[in-house]
């Protein structure tokens, strides 16, 4: 029972820390309250946005393409694989050890994290779209450009948005240890607890676990609101 | 189901039939309560089967179905010995069993028992479905369009063989279709369904064909009743005419002698093997000896195994209103005539052969 | 704000390949050592929570699979499980269990959840329809035809939701040391910007991951004889 009291005081500290600011441990400076808390999530959101940005620019038309055309099937879809092996804090430190700090560098290191499922489920997508209504499109004289934009593309919307949520999540989470290649998002109070205190670092896990299921939960209503309403979809994505 | 009633001697193919929708499977599946019976009861030799824990009824009687249902993880022995394993029997047992089913149902064994369904064509699929069924000698057993997945030509054939082997284990078989012609081919007696599960009809083939009771049922079994009704018999149920057989260099008197003895016109000249050459005219006959002067060639050749619609066919083709009949050896045994095959269509149809006694 | 890139440095800058953060084979040759206990920690980790999540998952799906009502609940609470960043989760649950390896591994184990109860349920939805019908007609029970047919026939599946598993798991353990469990992603922490520990670090995880991955495959190739066969003509 005390546990529990002691438990929901600690999560009550931290909620608190949010709202307010308070004197750091390491003494100094202040820490705490919205405005940085705000500030730390911009960071966050920011770092996060440009690398999905970069990935998707990337990964969508390549994946399109590939699955348009039928070839380089194996990378695509072992894309996935791979990337599932390589563990996020390797990725970061070895971007950190070879091309050093700064938020360009993480933003690349983000990005290479977060292709692999976008392309995966690109292709798989385009793949999964009913051959004989490709044939039929190119039988009634659509060239290749327009069977991908209006035909394969928009069948393959679902699919997309499913892989781009799943690499909106991990990159959200692994932003979470930008701290690490300098630039400072809402995982600063975790990896420098003594600035922020204990209640800052679990201050911090809320906000960060928050974010991650607000954007799951948008990115998921957003994949519904592009399947078409004739599509009978297989409830599973192709990767996770 | 509505008042559904029939009873199935044992050792007999009980064949139900009729349009999608009558209720046909779901009576079959309520013999081994696949399908709950809500009103009523189904009895095995004298035993209701509500009496017996399912699983348990089941493993008692055959089950052999239209998608057949393999298990694909497991090979062909596997597959055959489901049930065998289930009760328990030995491991020695159950080998010895499943190579004798398979080899029951013309699959080699030493083949074909360590294949996985995957690797194996429908027919084949089909031969271990029903080999899987037989797997502990059921009394009864049941069978939902089990041909019904393969291609034609084969169907004929897995028809033909199943009705070989029933010749020799006599199982006691609830068989569904929607095929007339499959029931017809099938079946020792024949229940005709109509929609919502009424029982139309309850007849062996030949007493289906001849006296169809309403409607219905006429226009089910279809407006060919007759050549259908020829399909049933074969060549060799008819009493053929005697040959007048003639050899080249025999005496003319002789063989006019035949002729008059005989029903057919003409002589048949056939080889030293007693094989038939041809009609021959009257030329041949000019002069001491039989000469080789034919009217016309024998066709159309009959065989004693020849089903009567095939003859007839066969008849026709030919514009003949006669035909040699040969031996599995190719010898002549009578003379089919076009006549025969109408007073054929006149038998009492407690004559007629069904079922598993009909097949070749 | 400034921000702590490494709290300890691990090496003497005696030789010069090690003093420019470099690539230094001989460095390696002389400290493999150090990352042998990390290794293990890591191995322990991964398995024992892959094996933790896959008996509850397991048997939630089994549940789920003849309630089918469970399926949607059980699908959004190990969805959001899966959504929170494990390192979130980490110190979400330092005030309740403390920092250590039972901390590391309920955050891994919630994880995994999801994948496995998805990837089960979908193999033994995959069962051929006239399979079941064709067992169930020959007098298998329900029991016997889960574990005799179902069961056999989902592998392939739960397989390949196992392997997606345990790599998703192999990453996610290098933060493990954030709870205070160790693992490989304590080494790398400890000096992130030399490149030989990086690379080392680093490179062991990616290798054990590509090996549990590897291994599982192996072993359903070899329980599922009946997927090598050549399908017919």
């Amino acid at each position: 029972m005390s546990t529990t009291l002691a438990f929901l005081g600690e999560f009550g500290n931290a909620i608190e820390f949010i709202f307010n600011e308070h004197e750091s441990p390491a003494g100094g400076a202040r820490v705490g309250g919205l405005s940085e808390t705000w500030e730390l999530m911009w960071e966050h959101l920011k770092l996060s946005g440009a690398a999905m940005g970069v990935a998707c620019a990337f990964s969508v038309p390549l994946a399109l393409w590939l699955g348009h055309i039928g070839k380089g099937g194996f990378l695509a879809i072992n894309a996935s694989n791979v990337g599932r092996a390589v563990p996020s804090l390797a990725l970061i430190a070895f971007f950190v050890a070879y091309l050093g700090v700064g938020f360009t560098n993480l933003v690349l290191a983000l990005v290479l994290l977060a292709i692999p499922p976008i392309l995966t489920n690109t292709y798989t997508g385009v793949r999964q779209v009913d051959r004989e209504t490709v044939d039929a499109a190119r039988g009634m004289g659509m060239t290749g450009a327009q069977i991908v934009r209006r035909v394969e593309l928009p069948m393959a919307l679902p699919l997309i948005f499913g892989g781009i949520r799943i690499s909106a999540v991990n990159v959200v989470a692994t932003a979470t240890i930008a701290p690490l290649a300098g630039v400072v998002t809402l995982g600063d109070p975790i990896i420098n607890v003594n600035t922020y205190g204990d209640e800052g670092r679990l201050a911090a896990a809320i906000v960060v676990a928050l974010l991650a299921v607000v954007t799951e939960v948008s990115l998921a209503a957003l994949q519904r609101g592009v399947t078409p309403r004739g599509l009978k979809l297989d409830r599973r994505e192709a990767t996770t | 189901m509505d008042g559904l009633s029939l009873e199935v001697p044992a050792g007999e193919i009980c064949v139900l039939v009729g349009p999608s929708g009558c209720g046909k499977t779901t009576a079959m599946r309520m013999v081994n309560r696949m399908t709950d019976i809500t009103a009523g009861d189904i009895l095995l030799d004298g035993h209701s089967v509500r009496e017996r824990r399912p699983a348990e009824l089941r493993r008692e009687i055959g089950y052999a179905i239209q998608q057949i249902g393999l298990f694909p993880h497991l090979s062909v022995a596997g597959n055959v010995a489901t049930v065998p394993r289930l009760l328990g029997w030995p491991k020695e047992r159950i080998r010895t069993r499943v190579d004798e089913l398979l080899e029951l149902v013309s699959l080699d064994p030493h083949e074909t028992r360590d294949r996985y369904p995957a690797q194996l064509s429908g027919g084949q699929r089909q031969r271990v479905g029903v080999a899987r069924a037989l797997a502990v000698d059921p009394p009864l057993m049941l069978m939902d369009e089990p041909f019904g997945a393969i291609d034609p030509i084969n169907r004929e054939r897995l028809q033909n063989e199943f009705l070989r082997l029933q010749r020799e284990i006599r199982k006691t078989i609830v068989f569904v279709t929607h095929d007339i012609d499959e029931a017809i081919k099938m079946g020792d007696r024949i229940a005709v369904m109509q929609q919502g599960g009424k029982l139309a009809q309850y007849s062996p083939p030949a007493e289906l064909l001849m006296y169809p009771e309403g409607r219905f049922v006429e226009d089910f079994v279809g407006a060919d009743r007759a050549l259908k009704r020829l399909a049933l018999q074969r060549v060799r149920d008819v009493d053929l005419w005697k040959a007048p057989l003639v050899r080249v260099g025999e005496p003319v008197a002789e063989a006019r002698a035949k002729v008059a003895d005989s029903e057919v016109p003409y002589p048949l000249l056939v080889d030293g093997d007693g094989r038939p050459l041809g009609w021959l005219s009257e030329k041949a006959m000019l002069g001491e000896r039989v000469e080789r002067e034919l009217r016309s060639n024998a066709e159309p050749v009959l065989e004693l195994d020849d089903v009567l619609r095939d003859a007839l066919s066969d008849l026709l083709q030919e514009e003949a209103q006669y035909g040699p009949v040969v031996d599995h050896r190719g010898q002549v045994t009578g003379v089919l005539s076009i006549e025969m095959l109408s007073h054929a269509l006149r038998t009492d149809p407690d004559q007629v052969p069904h079922g598993a006694d009909a097949a070749a | 704000m400034t921000s702590v890139l490494a709290q300890l440095e691990i090496r003497e800058r005696t030789d010069s390949c090690v003093a420019d953060d470099g690539f230094c084979p001989d460095w390696i040759a002389d400290n493999l050592d150090r990352y042998v206990d990390p290794f293990f920690e890591h191995v322990y980790l991964t398995l024992v929570a892959v094996a933790i999540g896959f008996a509850i998952s397991f048997a939630l799906a089994l549940v789920a699979y003849r309630r089918r009502w469970l399926i949607n609940p059980v699908t959004q609470v190990t969805g959001i499980l899966y959504t929170i960043p494990s390192i979130a989760a980490f110190f979400l649950l330092l005030p309740l269990t403390g920092r250590g390896k039972t901390t590391a591994l309920i955050a891994l184990v919630s994880y995994v959840l999801l994948i496995i109860f998805r990837n089960v349920l979908t193999g033994l939805d995959n069962v051929p329809d006239e399979a079941k019908d064709a067992g169930r007609g020959m007098g298998l029970t329900d029991r016997q035809l889960l574990w005799r047919v179902e069961v056999p026939l989902a592998v392939p599946e739960i397989m390949a939701g196992l392997r997606i598993a345990v790599t998703t798991t192999v990453g996610l353990a290098t933060l493990a040391f954030f709870a205070g469990a160790g693992g490989l992603g304590g080494q790398i922490f400890a000096d992130i910007t030399f490149r030989s520990n990086v690379v080392v670090a680093g490179g062991l995880a990616v290798l054990l991951a590509a090996l549990l991955d590897g291994l599982i495959l192996l072993v359903q190739r070899g329980i599922t004889p009946w997927t090598r066969a050549v399908a017919a003509r």
